[in-house]
Parts: structure tokens; C-alpha cells; sequence
């Protein structure tokens, strides 16, 4: 079943699919056939397996997370990307398109990036295996996340800030698709999440799906069966496709997405794209999106830069349709409970997108009850977030 | 399909001025900017300095194919309250004023979220004589290819220098009015410099169709359009005529549009290759 879709055009059922100028049909094309073509060369997946064992430190822990299964009422298992080199599970795609960028003989590389953790991470892999590398980041995101932009710098990485439209995420992206166009022949947009235009959501999918399939094994062995449930955040989707991919055919296996549900649903000032959204086409495919009744963009809002995305991936579109996974909101406010529960319970401080997950865990635990094994996928560490954090929770230096 | 229905009503305004022995000109203005009212005064003065075509932009939030003169026009129409129905009616203005074709050129989610066939209803309705799709294909455009068939519309898709044979076979199968070809790539934008990729595309593209081929990005004067008019049957001209009402107003916008009408005119021009 998850090998079959989406269909040569990209297609998952009524999503997905390329919804992009003419000018770069030709470009995804060439980038189709490239990437199909090394994900059966031995040589290529060899590399790329020995980069992520040797440099990026998978597979991954699967770590019992015995403390806040306590308080959580189900026994939670943590995935623990947190623990990947830059702190995500964004570097698994990084270097799977930057190696795949050296393939096509491409020198230079561009990204988009909202927090800076995708902009961090391509801007490793391009230092990694010496590639050019320009990110373009909204300008909003350029003065909240400073910090990031000061890694990327320091990586090697030109940082462009993007002054049009909300100076945010999306907006970027534009930017960077702009660039794209313009410079196809010699470039390649390592975009960061399962969406976008055919092959990315697919492509980005085969190098993030180590996750699901390393927790996979990782649960068997520890617990001789699969858990009840799989949970991750989304965003634009790339964290949960890569932890769903391996169970989607274990129909035992309950599939959920988080989404960022902001000040929550009724104040209109959320992310939550498939739980509020309609169908749309947004950034090469058609997906649920954030939008008015013009079909303009709608801007989103998270406390969440990572997860602060007016649409999806087209699997998770599909995946929602088909009811083969379940997509709720967790509100900024629940999303900061869970981070500081799971910091206090068991010493780990999450990224406030893996938080999301973790509270929707917390959730799904009251429904399934004591007996059920909840795997969650913590997709970073919380670094990044401490500024937020310190803010929301009044963490000041002066002890008053 | 016969070919005076392929022409649709873009097309035959293009031969009429390729038949006077000249090339067409198309000119681009997004509706709403500077204003609603002044949007439509700059449309009618594109008319008033002799468009033969008139492309009236739909304001997106995220048009991924424009530079930043068109993308800032379009940000000034969308945050002065511009709807789509706005569009329609302004439209519906300039249909009242003159018989020059308007092709609207939008991306595609406005449209899907209208309605397809709701949409092409109410723009032929309007006076509306087609659309041009920059980030549809054919290949996806199923339902506004009905659409447009059903209701007469001319279905103005983009060819570009990256298109294979095929795909320039494929696309130009499918369009009806005329084709896009884009000069260059990359997004739209006055350039110093005529592209040398414009003429070979054309070059292909005539050799796959007998539809007139409009060739645009980056024109911003009358002796590029001439360059153009010496190879394609149309030239389309955009950013600088945005830039033109931004900094003059409607009488800027007329005497850049009489500057270009006065290039696509200019000998010798390479006869029509149909
Ligand atoms: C740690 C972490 N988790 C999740 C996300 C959300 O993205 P996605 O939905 O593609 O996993 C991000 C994005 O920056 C992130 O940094």
C-alpha cells in the first residue's frame, strides 16, 4: 500500500500532483528520474546510510520514557530525532537531497527555512559535502530566530532575508521557487518537508522513512509487537510521514498528526490545516490549506516557528481522507504544558513541534488507556525554543 | 478542431494585426492597483495606446512566477480589499469600454476555489474572452480545460525554454488563443537584455503549432518590442507597464503602450509562419 502511491503524476488520490510554471516541468522531471534511479543504486543508499550511522549518529534512540508514562496513563515510547546531529530529524532529508544534489552534478543548493532548523541542516549537509548553498527566510523569522541565522552563517551559508508578502515561511518559499526557476540548470532546491510539487513529498518521504522503520524494528524488539499507536506533529508533514511510512500497512497500528492548534480553533489563529482548512492548491500541489474565500493564503499562527505553515503534504491530505490516520490540534498553551512536563519528568527538553506531539500523546492516552504502547516521534530538541520558553514561562535571570 | 475555433478571440486579434503585416501587442495590468478605479483607468488606457490583447492580473498572495514590480502591485490591490468578484467586474468595465480581447491571467487556486465552472460562467459572462494559467499545466487542467471548451474561452497555456518537444507538442494541443512562450528563465520583470533563448523556442513552438505565439518576460520598450515582433506574432509586455502606472499614472501607462504599439510596427518584420 505505501509503495504504490502517489502514481507517476505525483498523485496521492485527489492530491498532490505539480502545479508549477511550465519552466520547471522539465527540471522536476530530470529530478524524478535522478532520484528513482538512486534509490536503486546500492552505491547511493550505501552512502547514504553510512552518512546518517557515521555523521548524523542513526539509528536513533527508541528510549522508554517510564516517568511520563506514569503520568500519561499509556506506556509512551520516545523516538528520540532529538538526538540526530543539528538536533532534528530535518538533517535525514538534508543530506539525502544534498548527496542526491551531488549526483546530478548540481553545484549549488537552495532552502527555505521558518525557525532555521531545515536552513541549519541543508546548510550542514552543503558543508558536509562541499555544495554552495543560499537559504532564503522570511524576514520576520530572520529577527526571531537570530540565533539559526548566526549557525547558517557560520556553516558557510549565504542567509537571504525575503521582505515580501508575510515575510514568513510561505513566503520564502516563494522566494525560493523564484530563485529556482531562474537558475534550474545549476541548482537544486532542497526543499524542507514532504510537500511541494512531485517528487518531493515522495522523495523527501524515502529519506526521512529511517525513522518509522528504525522504531519499527526498535519496538519489536523491545516489546515483541508493534505499539497501539504512532504520534507525531505536523507541520508540513515531513517528521510524521517519515514515522508513519513503516506502520501504514499495520492496520493495528493507530496513525496520529498533531497539528498546531495556536490560540486555538475558534480564534482563527492557528495552523491547524487539515482539521480547518479546505482543499486547495498551494506550492506546486494540491493539499488542505489555510485560506479565504478568494483562495488567497491565509497567514497561520503557531508559538511554533516550525509548525507555522498555512498548508500539508498531500499524503497526509490522503492519509485524512482515506481515515488511515487522524489529524487533531494541540493548542499553544497544551503544547507548553507537555514541554515542560516531559523536561521535568524525564530530563528531555523537546522542540515546542515535538511538544505538540508529546500532548497529543497525553490525550490519546486517556482514550486508549493503561495497556496501550504510544510510540512518539521526538522530532528535535528544544534549544532553539528557550527564548520562547523563558518568555511563556516567566523563566527570567533576577530570582526576584 | 477547425482552426478559426484554435484561434479563439485572442488569436484572430493577433492575425488581424499579423495580417496587416505587424506584430501584436499584449499588454499586462494586475486589476485593483493603485486602486479599483485605478486599475481600470490604467486597463482602458493600455487600450486607449493600442493593445491589440488586454491580460488583466488577478491578485494572488503567492505568485511564485512574478518579480518584485508585479508581486508589489499585487500586494497594494490585495490589501486594499480586492476580491475576486472585484476582478470579475472590472472585467465586466472594460468588456463595456471596447471590444479588445481581455484574457485574464491568474494562478490557480483563486480559480479552484471560485469554482471552476462557476468561474468560467461568470468571466464569460463578464466579457471575459479566456485565461492564462502560469502554474497549470495541461496535464492537471482537466477540469478548466472543459470549463473553457464549454463556455468558448481561449485556454492560453505556457511553453518555456526548458520544455521538451513533447511537452511543447502536448501544451500546444491544448491551448486555444495563442501561446506563452516565456523568454527566459526565470520570473517576470523589465530586463536591459533581449533573451537569446526567446527566438529558438518560438522556433519550436511554430514547428508543433499553427497558433500564434505571444512571446513575453522582460520587455520594458518599443525597440524590444520590435526585436520581438521580428520573430513571434505577439509581443507581451507587463512589469513595465506596471511600473508605468505606479510612477504616471493612466497618461504614463498610454505613452509607454504608444511607444510599444510603435515597435511592434517597425520593418521589416518576418511574415506569420502559420
Ligand atoms: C523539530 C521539528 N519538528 C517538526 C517540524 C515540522 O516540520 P515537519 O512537519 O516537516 O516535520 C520542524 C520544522 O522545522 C522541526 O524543526
Amino acid at each position: 500500500m505505501s509503495t504504490v502511491l502517489p502514481d507517476q503524476f505525483g498523485h496521492f488520490g485527489r492530491f498532490g500532483g505539480r502545479f508549477m510554471p511550465e519552466a520547471l516541468i522539465a527540471p522536476l522531471d530530470e529530478l524524478t528520474q535522478a532520484w528513482r534511479e538512486a534509490m536503486a543504486d546500492p552505491e547511493f543508499t550505501g552512502e547514504f546510510e553510512r552518512m546518517l550511522r557515521e555523521y548524523i549518529g542513526a539509528p536513533s534512540l527508541l528510549y522508554d520514557a517510564t516517568r511520563l508514562s506514569d503520568v500519561a496513563g499509556s506506556r509512551i515510547l520516545l523516538k528520540r530525532e532529538d538526538l540526530n546531529h543539528t538536533g532534528a530529524h530535518k538533517i535525514r532529508n538534508a543530506i539525502g537531497q544534498a548527496l542526491l544534489t551531488k549526483r546530478m552534478g548540481k553545484p549549488r543548493v537552495i532552502a527555505e527555512t521558518g525557525a532555521g532548523q531545515h536552513g541549519v541542516a541543508t546548510a550542514t549537509a552543503c558543508a558536509y559535502l562541499g555544495l554552495e548553498c543560499v537559504v532564503y527566510m522570511g524576514e520576520v523569522d530572520t529577527e526571531r530566530q537570530a540565533l539559526n541565522v548566526a549557525r547558517m552563517r557560520l556553516l558557510g551559508a549565504e542567509v537571504i532575508s525575503v521582505k515580501t508578502g508575510s515575510r514568513t515561511l510561505k513566503d520564502a518559499i516563494n522566494e525560493a521557487l523564484r530563485d529556482w526557476v531562474a537558475s534550474v540548470d545549476k541548482t537544486h532546491y532542497i526543499l524542507g518537508t514532504a510537500a511541494g510539487s512531485h517528487p518531493f513529498p515522495a522523495m523527501v518521504r524515502d529519506f526521512v522513512r529511517g525513522i518509522g522503520d528504525e522504531a519499527r524494528e526498535q519496538s519489536l524488539a523491545l516489546l515483541g509487537k508493534l505499539p497501539d499507536a504512532a504520534v507525531a506533529s505536523v507541520g508540513g508533514g515531513s517528521n510524521a510521514i517519515g514515522l508513519f511510512t513503516a506502520f501504514i500497512g499495520d492496520d493495528e497500528v493507530k496513525l496520529y498528526g498533531i497539528e498546531p492548534g495556536g490560540d486555538g480553533f475558534e480564534t482563527g489563529r492557528h495552523a491547524a490545516t487539515i482539521t480547518a482548512g479546505q482543499v486547495g492548491v498551494l506550492h506546486g500541489a494540491r493539499s488542505f490549506l489555510l485560506q479565504d474565500e478568494d483562495g488567497q493564503t491565509i497567514e497561520s499562527h503557531s508559538i511554533s516557528a516550525g509548525l507555522d505553515y498555512p498548508g500539508v503534504g498531500p499524503e497526509h491530505a490522503w492519509l485524512a481522507d482515506t481515515g488511515r490516520a487522524t489529524y487533531r490540534p494541540i493548542t499553544d498553551a497544551e503544547a507548553m504544558e507537555a514541554f515542560r512536563l516531559l523536561s521535568k519528568t524525564e530530563g528531555i527538553i523537546p522542540a515546542i513541534e515535538s511538544a505538540h506531539a508529546v500532548a497529543g500523546a497525553l490525550d490519546i492516552a486517556k482514550e486508549l488507556g493503561p495497556e496501550a504502547t504510544i510510540l512518539v516521534n521526538l522530532s528535535g530538541r528544544g534549544d532553539k525554543d528557550m527564548d520562547t520558553a523563558a518568555t511563556w514561562f516567566g523563566l527570567g535571570g533576577s530570582d526576584e | 478542431m477547425s482552426d478559426v475555433v484554435a484561434l479563439g478571440k485572442a488569436g484572430v486579434a493577433i492575425r488581424k494585426a499579423n495580417d496587416a503585416g505587424r506584430g501584436a501587442l499584449i499588454g499586462y495590468l494586475p486589476a485593483g492597483f493603485p486602486s479599483y478605479d485605478g486599475g481600470v483607468d490604467g486597463i482602458k488606457a493600455l487600450i486607449d495606446g493600442g493593445v491589440d490583447v488586454v491580460e488583466i492580473g488577478l491578485p494572488y498572495s503567492d505568485p511564485v512566477m512574478d518579480g518584485v514590480t508585479i508581486q508589489r502591485a499585487t500586494e497594494v490591490a490585495l490589501a486594499g480589499g480586492l476580491r475576486t468578484r472585484d476582478v470579475l467586474s472590472t472585467v465586466e468595465k472594460v468588456a463595456a469600454y471596447s471590444d479588445v480581447p481581455l484574457l485574464v491571467m491568474t494562478y490557480w487556486n483563486p480559480v479552484e476555489r471560485y469554482g471552476v465552472d462557476r468561474f468560467a460562467a461568470d468571466f464569460a459572462a463578464a466579457g471575459g474572452a479566456g485565461l492564462i494559467t502560469p502554474d497549470l499545466i495541461p496535464d492537471e487542467g482537466a477540469e478548466w480545460i472543459a470549463a473553457a471548451d464549454k463556455y468558448e474561452l481561449d485556454k492560453v497555456f505556457l511553453v518555456s525554454p526548458s520544455s521538451t518537444d513533447a511537452r511543447i507538442a502536448m501544451t500546444t494541443a491544448n491551448c486555444r488563443g495563442f501561446v506563452y512562450a516565456t523568454a527566459v528563465m526565470g520570473v517576470t520583470g523589465a530586463r536591459d537584455k533581449p533573451s537569446d533563448l526567446a527566438a529558438p523556442l518560438v522556433a519550436r513552438v511554430k514547428s508543433a503549432t499553427g497558433l500564434p505565439v505571444g512571446v513575453g518576460l522582460g520587455i520594458s520598450n518599443g525597440d524590444q518590442a520590435a526585436g520581438v515582433a521580428a520573430f513571434a506574432d505577439a509581443a507581451i509586455v507587463g512589469a513595465a507597464l506596471v511600473k508605468a502606472l505606479q510612477d504616471g499614472g493612466p497618461a504614463g501607462v498610454r505613452k509607454l503602450t504608444e511607444g510599444l504599439a510603435e515597435g511592434v510596427r517597425r520593418e521589416p518584420r518576418a511574415p506569420a509562419v502559420r
